[in-house]
């Protein structure tokens, strides 16, 4: 079939729907390196504008790290640039192996296996382990990723409302009759900043013989009190069967995500997880920029307790000015808004002001819980945050939302 | 006699509405397209059927649209019914 017209045509107006939806997507050009304050292009050809960004996942603001980014140009220079193979041809060096024995010691766990991302890990990790004699009981909010893995999965599937522990037990009671039941969370939530009740979960999979899957992405690297992740934080180090995380965020920020936990289903992904086994190996520079966050995150927590003050102090400055915030104790701060097109005019306010963050609204989140999400970072000092809560008071001020709480805003602007 | 579809509702709303989510529910209220009952949540509503009615829904019979609304489970239902 050749691209005909009719063909572009039908293509345009799907693209014109999402865009009439309010729901198209822009790219905004940033021509710095990342950090706590980076220069944006937006929109495309405007003049380049330096603004204070909230909304990176570099949490531990190792992304653009000297030592980091020194550790990464030697990994060019001793292993190259590409590998030109998937892992298991003629794609793993040393320093793959290094850094998964890294990993495998850092999340206290028995053994790692690296992706190119955590998407990957999550798209490959269900198919490896499980067969259609299982079934995975999911936590409803999960990453869009680990629905994708658990759809390419033979095994049947269940959900239980989020962090709804006794709605978990009854889907356990229920499920007794397989022979295999697998329990999926994220260890953060990525859109509301909420952590899961990792020590109950635990309890609740050794009293019905289950398995625990945890994407720790939003975690890797600083929840817990070295920074191991939610596990450390809820005390159920070595008890988490599956750990799936990205070096895309926290770690350095690059790419590359893994599994890691029992050395046997780790071993299963290697033998089967299509990703692993069809997609190219991680590139040496990375590898090597990632073992060196790791070095630096093991030596010292202070990146992470920076992390954790600022944290704090941000949410402060949000609950003083009236906003209206997700509680919680993670770097994920959602402002609640309510309604999209607020969503929308609050985040296009806060770049006029100096601040890029993004509004969300559905499909992204609920219907009728638009937000902006917030996300700090150890790189951020206190006069940034100072700077940022003075725009969202501002602009909270115009839209007269400061200290009203949801059903305030919603009646002032619907859902 | 027992209601195939009111006691299909009650337990839609138990089993995935959020307690603050007061929408009505109809036998002709959209589950799956509507978005209320998730693809992977379906497999719950089946056992308790299966349960309830002591009956077995063949997997091929287990569709998104036989699932649709209370009045198709309540056909679905009645098929398998001895």
């Amino acid at each position: 079939m050749s691209y005909s017209e009719a063909l572009r045509a039908s293509y345009q107006q799907e693209l014109d729907a999402i865009r009439s939806a309010g729901l198209f997507k822009e790219e905004r050009y940033i021509h710095a390196p990342q950090g706590a304050e980076i220069e944006v292009e937006f929109p495309s050809g405007a003049s380049v504008k330096k603004v204070i960004n909230m909304c990176a996942n570099n949490y531990l603001g190792l992304s653009s790290h000297p030592d980091v980014i020194d550790a990464a140009r030697k990994g060019l220079d001793h292993r190259g640039y590409g590998l030109s193979s998937v892992r298991f041809i003629c794609g793993t060096q040393d320093i793959h192996r290094e850094l998964e024995n890294k990993l495998t010691a850092f999340l206290g766990t028995e053994d790692t296996l690296l992706f190119p991302s955590c998407m990957d890990a999550n798209a490959g990790v269900f198919e490896a382990v499980l067969n259609d004699q299982d079934v995975m009981i999911s936590d409803r909010l999960v990453h869009a990723s680990l629905i994708d893995g658990m759809r390419l999965c033979k095994a049947m599937t269940d959900t239980y409302k989020h962090s709804d522990l006794a709605h978990l037990e009854e889907k356990l009671q229920e499920h007794q009759d397989k022979r295999i039941r697998l329990i999926i969370t994220d260890g953060v939530f990525s859109m509301d900043g909420d952590l899961a009740k990792l020590d109950a979960i635990v309890d609740l999979a050794e009293k019905y013989n289950a398995m625990v899957l945890v994407d720790d992405s939003h975690a890797s690297g600083f929840i817990g009190k070295t920074g191991r992740g939610t596990h450390e934080h809820c005390g159920v180090m070595g008890k988490i069967d599956i750990i799936t995380t990205t070096l895309g965020k926290a770690l350095g920020g690059a790419s590359g995500g893994c599994v890691s936990g029992r050395r046997e289903l780790v071993e299963m992904c290697r033998q089967r997880a299509r990703p692993y086994l069809f997609s190219n190996t991680v590139a040496p520079v990375i590898v090597s920029g990632a073992l060196k966050v790791l070095d630096l995150i093991s030596r010292t927590t202070e990146r992470r307790d920076k992390l954790e003050e600022n944290t704090t102090y941000w949410r402060k400055l949000l609950t003083d000015a009236g906003l209206d915030i997700k509680a919680g104790e993670s770097p994920i701060v959602p402002v609640m808004l309510y309604n999209a097109k607020l969503a929308q005019d609050f985040a296009r306010d806060l770049y006029g002001e100096g601040i890029y963050a993004i509004g969300f609204f559905h499909p992204v989140v609920p219907k009728g819980a638009a937000r902006i999400r917030t996300q700090l970072s150890a790189a951020h000092d206190k006069h940034h945050l100072d700077k940022a809560a003075a725009a969202f008071t501002k602009v909270g001020k115009k839209y007269e939302i400061l200290g009203l709480g949801k059903k305030e805003i919603i009646a002032k602007y619907g859902q | 006699m027992d209601d195939i579809k009111t006691t299909v509702l009650d337990y839609i709303r138990k089993e995935y509405l959020e307690e603050d989510d007061d929408r009505e529910l109809t036998e002709t209220t959209p589950l799956i397209t509507g978005g209320i009952v998730d693809s992977f949540s379906m497999v719950s509503l089946k056992r308790f059927l299966e349960r309830k009615y002591a009956i077995q829904i063949p997997d091929a019979d287990a569709s998104p649209e036989a699932f649709d609304t209370a009045r198709s489970i309540e056909a679905l239902v009645n098929r398998f019914k001895k």
